[in-house]
Parts: C-alpha cells; sequence; structure tokens
C-alpha cells in the first residue's frame, strides 16, 4: 500500500491572510475560488470610502492567473481573445474577453504583456482546460500561477502618493494600463495602473513570500493617506459605480449555461469596442459576425434610477404601467454613496435600451415586514456612473 | 508561377476522384494531388511479393452506390457478383450465408434468417437513402433542411408505427443481443458478428454494433462483390472518367499544407514547395489531417479543433498478404468455393474474446479473420498456378502496446496464420511471401490518421448530423472554402463514393445559392 501525501482540504489561505486577519473584526468571509475571501473586515460603507476618498487595499491573490509564455503566445492570445493583441505591446496591459465557437462569451479579464511574448492572464474563472485546447497547435507553455503570485490592489485618490512614498522609483509614469517592474527590498515587483474600482490605483503583484513585508511596508507608508484594508462587499459597489462587468452578475461562463440563450455575446455586452473583426481568425468570429450581421439579441444598459430604492433583481419594463410587458431585467443594483445616484446594471431586449431612453424598473422594498412596489422611472446612460478625472491623471496628482 | 483552379481537391482517393470528376463534369477546372504514386487511396491494387498483386486495403466491393455508378457511367467489371460469405468449421461443416438464405443451419435458424434479413433489409434501405444526401443541419431554419429533417421524421414513420419502434430499439444496441434473440447456431452467430463489427474498434456486444452492420447491408444490400484486377481497376475507372471530365491528376504530390488567408481556403502547398491556388479546396484526407495538420488547428475556432481531436478514429483492422504456391486445401469445400468470401469467427464470444485485448493495447491471441483468394478467379493478379489470400484481421489495435514493431508485427502473424491453420491445415507450407499492414502501416501508406478504415468511428456520436462532428457534418467546413469529401465524411467508410458524390453536390449547390 502506498501512502499518499494528505490532500489539502478546506480553504485556501491568502500569504496575506495573517495581515488581513489582525484587522478584522466582524468574520464575514466567503470562498472565492478555492480561497478564503473576505466580504467586510470592519464595516463595509467605511471601507467604500476609503475606496474613493483615500487608499484601500484588496487582497486578490485569489484572481485566477495564468502566465502563457513561448514563440506563438501572441498568435495564440489573438486566436483566444477577441481584440487585436498585436497592438498591446510590452508593459502594457489589455482588458480581453473571450468567447465559444458561438461567440458567446466564456469570461473576461485582463492581459499583462509583462515582457516581449510573455503574458499573464487574470480572470475571475478558472480556465485551464479551455486555454489547453486553444493551445492546440500552438507553440506556447501555459503555467496556471495563481498561487505562485500574491497580489493586491491599492486603489483611492491617495494611492500613488502611498506607493510613491515607498519608493517605487519611475511610478509616476504609468499611465492607465501601464505596468512596471520595481524593485521591493531586493526582490522584483510588478506593478501595473488596473484596477476594478473605476479610479486611480495600482495592483502589486510579488512572490507570496514578500507578501507580509510588501503589506507592512504598504500601510506603513499610507498611515497618513488613510489607507484601509477593504472586503469585497464595499468593492462590489465601487464595482457597479465604474460600469465594470461581473462572471454571473452580467454574464453566465457560456461553458456553464445549460440552457440555450442564457450566455451573452461581447455585442450583447457592450463590448464591440473589444471585437477586432480585421483579425481574420479568432474564437467566436463567424458567429459573432454573423450576430453583427442579423442584429443581436439583448443590450447590456447602465441605469440611473429615480428614487434611492436599489433595484435589486428587478424587472425592466418599457412602460410606467408595464402593459407592454418585460423587456429584461437588472443584474447588478446599488447606491452610489459618491454619485448620489440609485444605479444599476441591466440586460434588456434589442431594440429597447438606447443611450437615452427611459424605461421602468419595478423596485419591491419592504418597509416593517409589509412589501411595497413601485415602478421608478430609469434612464439609460452610456458613460460609467463615476470617472474622475483622477483615474487618468497623467502623472497621478499628491494627495 | 502560380496555377489557379476552380476547385482543388487534395487526395485521390476515391471518394476524391468521385467529387472531382462531378466537379469537372459541371465544367470546374479541377486539380488532384495525390501523395503516392498511384491514385485510388486506400481502393488501391498493389504488388505485394514479386509477381503476386492484391488490394491493398480495401478488397471487397459491397457500397458502391447506384447513383455513383449513373453519374460517372461507371461499369466495374467484376469478377464476383454475388460472393457467398463461409463460415468456416474446422470439420468443414461450414454455413454458407447469402441473400437468399442460409444454409447449413437448423430449419430454425433459416427461417429465422430470412426473417431477420427482411427486417434488416427494410431498416438499411431506409438508411441508404440517406448515404447519397448531405445530412440535414440541426438548428438551421432553411427550408432545405426543414425539408430533410421532415422527410427524415416521414420517412421513420412510414415504416409502421411496430416497425418504427424496432428501428429505434436497435439502432442503439449490440449485435450480440439481437442475435441471442434469434439464433442458436453459433457459426451464423459469429459470421454476423463479424460483419457488423468490421473495420470499426467495436466488439459484438459493444452498442451500436447494428447500426454498422446497418451501414454495411445499406451500401448494395449485404451484396459483396470482388472487382477484376483489385480494387485499383474502381479507383482507376473513377480516375479514366474524371481525367476524361478534364481533371488534372499530378500523383507522388504530397500536399504539405492548406493555404489559409484572412480566414478562407486559398490553395495548397505540396512538401516541394509547390503553389496551387484556388477558393476551393477539397479535402479527402481524414477530418484529422485535415484540420490539425493541413489546415493547422489555428486557423479554426478552439472548440471546433477540440473536437475534431477527440474524434475516435484509431483502426482495429489489420491486412494480411498472402503469396500461396498453390490453392491450399480446406476441409469439405469444392473447388469453386475459392471464389467466396471466408470468415473466421466459430462463435459471437469468440468475436468479442478477439476484441478483449484490443482495449487494453493489445492485439488477438486469437484473431477474427476475413479472407477471400481473389486470384481464384483473378489470374492477373498472381502468376499461373499460383495464389494470394488477402485477409482483414481484427483485432490489432492501432496503439498497440509498445508500438508495432518487427518482433510485435511478427507475433500477430504468426498467430493470425495459426488461427487460419485451424481451417486451412497447409497454409504455412504454401506461402512464399507474406505482408501484414497494421493500422500503423495503413496510416503511413494511406495517410489516414489512425489508420481506420472510415477515417473515424462510425458510432452515432459521429454519424449523420455530428459526422464528423457537429457543425461540419454538411462537407463545408467552418474555414470558407474548405470541404471534406471523404470517409470522414458524412456517410463514412468503404467503397462507396456517396461521400465524393454528396461533397460535389454540395459544393454545387453553395455555389449556385451564391
Amino acid at each position: 500500500m502506498s501512502v499518499r501525501a494528505p490532500v489539502h482540504q478546506g480553504r485556501l489561505k491568502s500569504p496575506f491572510y495573517s495581515r488581513l486577519k489582525q484587522l478584522d473584526t466582524v468574520n464575514e468571509w466567503h470562498e472565492w475560488k478555492g480561497y478564503s475571501s473576505a466580504d467586510v473586515l470592519y464595516c463595509a460603507e467605511t471601507e467604500y470610502f476609503a475606496i474613493r476618498n483615500s487608499t484601500a487595499v484588496f487582497d486578490l491573490t485569489p484572481m485566477t492567473k495564468y502566465r502563457i509564455t513561448g514563440p506563438d503566445a501572441l498568435d495564440y492570445l489573438n486566436r483566444l481573445v477577441t481584440r487585436d493583441m498585436a497592438k498591446v505591446r510590452p508593459g502594457r496591459v489589455a482588458y480581453a474577453v473571450w468567447c465559444d465557437d458561438q461567440g458567446q462569451v466564456i469570461d473576461d479579464g485582463t492581459i499583462f504583456h509583462l515582457r516581449e511574448g510573455e503574458y499573464r492572464l487574470c480572470s475571475q474563472e478558472r480556465h485551464f482546460a479551455w486555454l489547453m485546447a486553444a493551445a492546440m497547435g500552438f507553440d506556447v507553455t501555459i503555467t496556471h500561477e495563481t498561487e505562485d503570485v500574491a497580489a493586491l490592489a491599492v486603489q483611492g485618490p491617495t494611492s500613488f502618493s502611498v506607493l510613491d512614498k515607498m519608493g517605487f522609483d519611475g511610478l509616476e509614469r504609468l499611465k492607465p494600463f501601464d505596468l512596471g517592474h520595481f524593485d521591493f527590498q531586493g526582490s522584483e515587483i510588478m506593478i501595473s495602473r488596473t484596477g476594478f474600482t473605476g479610479d486611480l490605483g495600482y495592483e502589486l503583484w510579488i512572490d507570496p513570500a514578500q507578501a507580509e513585508a510588501l503589506w507592512d511596508a504598504l500601510f506603513a507608508a499610507g498611515e497618513l493617506h488613510g489607507i484601509r484594508a477593504i472586503g469585497t462587499t464595499a468593492l462590489e459597489i465601487s464595482r457597479i459605480e465604474a460600469g465594470y462587468l461581473a462572471a454571473y452578475m452580467e454574464f453566465l461562463p457560456a461553458d456553464e449555461t445549460v440552457r440555450t440563450g442564457r450566455s451573452r455575446s461581447p455585442l450583447e455586452l457592450g463590448l464591440s469596442w473589444l471585437v477586432d473583426f480585421k483579425k481574420p481568425n479568432f474564437n467566436g468570429r463567424r458567429a459573432l459576425a454573423e450576430e453583427k450581421r442579423n442584429g443581436s439579441t439583448w443590450r447590456l444598459v447602465k441605469l440611473d434610477i429615480e428614487g434611492n430604492k436599489p433595484a435589486h433583481n428587478s424587472y425592466i419594463y418599457g412602460s410606467a404601467n408595464g402593459r407592454k410587458g418585460e423587456i429584461g431585467f437588472i443584474t447588478s443594483a446599488v447606491w452610489s454613496p459618491v454619485c448620489k445616484q440609485n444605479i444599476a446594471i441591466g440586460t434588456v431586449r434589442m431594440p429597447h435600451g438606447k443611450p437615452g431612453d427611459n424605461v421602468w424598473v419595478e423596485i419591491y422594498y419592504q418597509r416593517e415586514m409589509h412589501w411595497n412596489r413601485k415602478m421608478a422611472k430609469a434612464t439609460v446612460v452610456d458613460k460609467p456612473f463615476w470617472f474622475p478625472p483622477r483615474r487618468g491623471a497623467k502623472p497621478p496628482g499628491p494627495f | 508561377m502560380i496555377d489557379r483552379y476552380d476547385a482543388i481537391v487534395v487526395g485521390a482517393g476515391h471518394n476524391g476522384l468521385v467529387c472531382s470528376a462531378l466537379l469537372a463534369k459541371a465544367g470546374k477546372r479541377v486539380l488532384v494531388l495525390e501523395a503516392n504514386e498511384q491514385v485510388g487511396g486506400a481502393a488501391v491494387t498493389r504488388e505485394f511479393a514479386d509477381g503476386y498483386s492484391v488490394s491493398a486495403c480495401a478488397h471487397l466491393l459491397y457500397q458502391l452506390q447506384a447513383e455513383v455508378r449513373k453519374d460517372l457511367q461507371l461499369a466495374p467489371r467484376l469478377v464476383s457478383k454475388e460472393m457467398t460469405t463461409i463460415a468456416l468449421s474446422p470439420d468443414g461443416k461450414h454455413v454458407r450465408l447469402s441473400a437468399d438464405g442460409v444454409e447449413g443451419v437448423s430449419a430454425a435458424d433459416a427461417a429465422s434468417y430470412q426473417d431477420f434479413r427482411k427486417r434488416m433489409t427494410r431498416f438499411s434501405d431506409l438508411l441508404r437513402k440517406y448515404l447519397n444526401k448531405s445530412p440535414p443541419r440541426l438548428g438551421a431554419k432553411d427550408f432545405r433542411n426543414l425539408m430533410a429533417l421532415g422527410q427524415l421524421g416521414f420517412d421513420l414513420r412510414r415504416l409502421g408505427k411496430e416497425e418504427m419502434q424496432e428501428f429505434l430499439r436497435l439502432i442503439g444496441m449490440n449485435i450480440h443481443d439481437e442475435l441471442n434473440e434469434r439464433f442458436d447456431n453459433p457459426l451464423l452467430k459469429g459470421a454476423i458478428s463479424l460483419d457488423a463489427v468490421l473495420g470499426t474498434h467495436l466488439g459484438p456486444r459493444s452498442p451500436n454494433t447494428i447500426m454498422t452492420y446497418l451501414y454495411r447491408l445499406a451500401g448494395d444490400h449485404g451484396r459483396t462483390a470482388a472487382p477484376a484486377g483489385g480494387m485499383g481497376s474502381v479507383s482507376n475507372a473513377i480516375a479514366r472518367v474524371a481525367r476524361s471530365a478534364g481533371v488534372t491528376i499530378r500523383t507522388s504530390m504530397p500536399v504539405k499544407r492548406i493555404v489559409i488567408e484572412n480566414g478562407r481556403a486559398t490553395g495548397v502547398e505540396t512538401e516541394s514547395g509547390e503553389r496551387f491556388e484556388s477558393f476551393t479546396v477539397i479535402s479527402n484526407a481524414d477530418p484529422k489531417r485535415t484540420i490539425l495538420k493541413l489546415v493547422g488547428a489555428r486557423h479554426v475556432e478552439t472548440g471546433f479543433a477540440r473536437r475534431i481531436h477527440h474524434l475516435r478514429s484509431k483502426g482495429n483492422a489489420a491486412k494480411l498478404h498472402l503469396a500461396l504456391d498453390g490453392l491450399p486445401t480446406i476441409a469439405g469445400l469444392a473447388k469453386k468455393d475459392f471464389a467466396e468470401r471466408f470468415v473466421i469467427a466459430p462463435d459471437e464470444h469468440y468475436v468479442e474474446r478477439a476484441f478483449n485485448p484490443a482495449k487494453y493495447g493489445e492485439c488477438s491471441p486469437d484473431p477474427v479473420v476475413e479472407m477471400t483468394f481473389p486470384s481464384f478467379r483473378d489470374e492477373t493478379l498472381a502468376p499461373t498456378g499460383k495464389h494470394v489470400l488477402s485477409a482483414v484481421v481484427q483485432y490489432a489495435p492501432y496503439d498497440l502496446q509498445g508500438g508495432w514493431n518487427a518482433a510485435a508485427k511478427d507475433a500477430f502473424q504468426q498467430a493470425v496464420i495459426k488461427t487460419i491453420s485451424k481451417y486451412v491445415p497447409d497454409i504455412e507450407q504454401r506461402i512464399t511471401a507474406s505482408e501484414l499492414l497494421t493500422p500503423a502501416d495503413i496510416e503511413s501508406e494511406f495517410h489516414i490518421t489512425g489508420g481506420h478504415w472510415h477515417h473515424g468511428e462510425l458510432t452515432l456520436d459521429q454519424f449523420l448530423f455530428v459526422r464528423p462532428v457537429g457543425g461540419a457534418a454538411q462537407y463545408r467546413m467552418p474555414v470558407d472554402g474548405l470541404y471534406l469529401c471523404g470517409a470522414g465524411a458524412h456517410p463514412g467508410g468503404g467503397v462507396s463514393g456517396a461521400a465524393g458524390r454528396n461533397a460535389a453536390r454540395a459544393i454545387l449547390r453553395r455555389e449556385r445559392a451564391a
């Protein structure tokens, strides 16, 4: 009988776990791709305001990461994703979606062109089987490196000042979607000007062995800049304000759907700017070209809704009395503290939901046990709800 | 200088030739490029020992479609029009099967056989109708597809309620169960089992073997014929028709790649570096070779490449050729019987047991054999007084553990000869030369990935609407200008010409629509 090494059971702990645990006062955690991830550490609202008013630190180690290298890495990615990766130079980061043969979105994510011909793909979900299938006929190596890279999002108006104070030389040169390699206490750290908050912010990528030292240095530097660790509840508010999509919210990964019509194409998610039909072949191209010719079924809408009751899970109607029937539904909704707006992201049937259109949202809310229903008028907007000038400032200003 | 054609066919297998001939007859300028020295692909006659020739891969004609004969005005000369199948018994008490009935079994079995044949023929006739049509595309809503689907439903229903239920019951079933419901005679059950599994990686207990049996019957009501001059003469006849229609056929021109530019096929490049241009490239090669090697997975979409990659296409049938210094002895046979088809499958369990090792990458110690003496009626194949034996032998798995090295081939050949000698005691003394083609050899000689007759297992999940795979079952691959016309496309393998004809018709239809 052979003795097997014990299989790890239970949730994984991020290399930042010890630091998060020290700050955690409410013990609200959930599972994220095998890791324990905090919903809230002390107070979701306070954490949220760190994102918008000072510096918020979010542990994004559980984010799925793949390293893609080899002579065919660029060709491989160009066939995998819908946008043209040849335009993404080393030192740049690209937001991308990838589709199945039917042109339905499997996931979205960011691709970091780390060095010439060396890429990192990050996404919420795991995709090794698909990435490997896509590698057939390409000279590429794909390595799953989620556990090999510790990652932090450092977001908010004072984030540049905090990192600058840590002595990352040349950090001010990073434009949005740039990345750079820096020294941290003798080892390499990669910093990208990216994030999920729609604000000025950075993401830090480092060897897990350096994780705690990085955290400590970061919090020491940030002490006077209002640095705070945050959980996913606060992040989620800022994500909706920024108008970003989330898997399982705005779309289901196509390979997870069973029923036809439950997946979405990039065109239906407002991502046609990411689909480059000039490329001769990429996954989903034929189906997307056909969809472009024949028209899409769905449209993603960002809604500015009257009142202050978040439109969670609401149906969307084309008229105030709902007589014309429902035209779609809300996928994410929140009261935006920074915009002072009742905002939501939803999906509606074409041709409804053109920017500027009015639609009606059926909101249910409870008052002392009793339910109330309200038809709230909403306006379709085409810009992110929150897009401060500091997000794109070159160089970012000090705070 | 670059030559430009209306269509380029990669591979001069019989399907490629049929396809090219039909396109040329429709006025197209067609080029066929063949890797080997002679045309025909796996339907060729070639010398395997000094003075001895044989049909190198396919050796019996039982599927050449009447539609193909008619369209090309083909009339292959046959030395045997309807061969009787003789299920050999060591004691000479053989069982003889033909379209008319079965001899050498009990009256009950004989009556049951008539009933079995009648029903199977009714079902295979239904199947036959669909061999010569592009399968409808599921999910497509155009008139043609909806009509074709409706027709299929109507044809099924027209069998009558009970017969339709019976058809639907049988189509996914294994032949072993059906045979045991009907027959007692082991030789009879063995022989039908063999017909159901020949050329596949299936045993009589494998689901789906009734369908493979029906497929065999569907070709030409189960009639088996032998062409004069071996199978190569059929291919040569088709090639003559093609050439006279204006097709250019160039042999010894292996294609290195199908050129894809801006997402569409624009021509081919040969190993020697020559380029030929055409906006219609038709591959007679198997789907895996076509998509993963000639086109390259990167030029198609991931899901499609993955489905092609997962096609089950590992062959399990070997071909044995023996040069004999005279006719051997078989107990209980008249001399004229040597013109018939012999099978060694003493009972259905024997066939299943022979399959067992193949599941684990080993070859059968007691193999199943289908053999003929083609030189008996055709003196062009061997020197006077001498003979050749042509046998299909199962099971010899493509991915044999340890590989098909000389020792493994020798051991398998010995096992086959030992098996044959149980029925043909003097076979060993008569052998003056021999050749064994394993699926690995078939792969390298005929360029068929996995060495599988059908370019992909003939099972319900790789049949009709989903052959070779879903989304590419109408000869048109998901690359503009690229078509498939070989056995990997609907309906499947065998020297039928159906795939080639259907492909040509699909291409012409598409052109008319454009």
